[in-house]
């Protein structure tokens, strides 16, 4: 078929310090193919990664190859926010700074939606940030950031990345005002059950109608 | 003895009235959606955690709250991980009785905390006892020779 996501799993790592949610992350993340690693906290997380210190001291080193420190390649790191610690921000704030783990997508977790968290996260590199509880379709999501990290020195980076930047920037500058979306989404849980999930529509306003959800990725071009 | 096709009825609308009632909400259908022939037992397992941890936390709870000078962080810290666990499994009326339940610990509302505590322990109750029924239904339709819709 010549579909080269077939023939290679990618490896997601998870981090959340619920086993509840680690659960879910892990089902959700295996009933789409992945292979998963969870851990229960950032500090775990970055031991895993084989995280050094002096990675960001001295980020051109010819003589070591990426992954000699690492036990296993990770193509996606999707982190929970809110950990006792180290938090999710915290430890994308690490993974940014370190030569060898910086290429790695990092996607965010909250049940809060809180703009100024989102825009902080996003700022500092992340590709998404999901609301909880994660659904299918949000982990339907992940593919293509695992794609571009793995193939983009194969690639040339495809126009529709250009498009969405702008329509990201516009949609950031238009929501300057409130720091806290308003207790009325935040509280809307679902009356009926067929009804669409309105909490998951963080910074829906300025966007376009037909679009459930906010298009984030691309702020950071790496 | 029943047959298949009344257990698989009643379970049916045993779960509907679930949904109608709040217990559940759309959460928990996701939750059924990842269940399949290789992870058989992935609700059960999940709504046990959720109980485990629930009962832990109310516990908690009850001590936070019954100290001379209350740690409101601490309390809110606990509903926080209660109120997230509730979500994950789709536990609609306890979420929110966590949601007012910080609210009035933002408030260092003592009174109407001691209250949430309460009600949340309340509907903690009920819905185990439903999720249980739930379980016990399905455990009888299976044992009819049925398959769980």
């Amino acid at each position: 078929m010549g579909s080269i996501a077939t023939e290679s799993q990618f490896h997601v790592l998870a981090v959340d310090d619920s086993l509840i949610e680690r659960k879910l992350i892990e089902r959700l993340l295996k009933t789409s193919s992945y292979q998963v690693t969870t851990v229960d906290s950032g500090s775990k997380a970055l031991e895993f990664l084989g995280f050094h210190e002096d990675d960001q001291n001295y980020p051109n080193q010819p003589s070591v190859s990426p992954n000699n420190r690492q036990e296993m390649e990770v193509d996606l790191i999707i982190t929970d926010y809110c950990m006792p610690g180290m938090t999710g921000y915290d430890l994308l704030k690490k993974i940014k700074e370190s030569s060898s783990l910086r290429n790695i997508p990092v996607v965010i977790m909250s049940s809060e939606n809180v703009r100024t968290r989102i825009r902080r996260c996003l700022e500092e590199g992340a590709e998404e940030f999901f609301l909880k509880p994660v659904q299918l379709s949000d982990v339907n999501r992940l593919r293509p950031h695992m794609m571009k990290a793995k193939y983009k020195d194969h690639q040339e980076p495809p126009k529709q990345q250009v498009e969405e930047k702008s329509e990201v920037e516009m949609s950031i500058q238009s929501q300057q005002e409130e720091d806290e979306l308003p207790h009325e989404q935040h509280q809307q849980q679902p009356q009926a059950q067929g009804s669409s999930n309105n909490k998951r529509k963080a910074l829906e306003e300025g966007l376009s109608p037909d679009r459930k959800r906010p298009r984030y990725s691309g702020l950071t071009v790496v | 003895m029943e047959g298949v096709a009344q257990l698989r009825r009643q379970l049916v609308d045993y779960l509907t009235s679930l949904f109608q009632e709040g217990f559940l909400d759309n959460q928990f259908t996701q939750l059924q959606q990842l269940q399949d022939e290789s992870n058989p037992d992935f609700v059960v397992e999940v709504v046990n955690l959720f109980f485990e941890d629930s009962e832990r936390l109310l516990n908690e709870l009850t001590k936070a709250l019954d100290q001379p000078s209350v740690d409101f962080k601490k309390v809110d810290s606990h509903v926080h991980q209660l109120k997230g666990s509730s979500s994950s499994i789709g536990a609609q009326r306890v979420q929110n009785v966590c949601i007012a339940f910080r609210n009035y610990c933002e408030e260092h509302n003592i009174e109407g905390c001691l209250n949430c505590l309460q009600q949340v322990k309340q509907e903690y109750s009920l819905v185990k006892n439903k999720l249980e029924t739930l379980f016990k239904l399905e455990q009888q339709l299976l044992a009819a020779g049925g398959s769980v819709p």
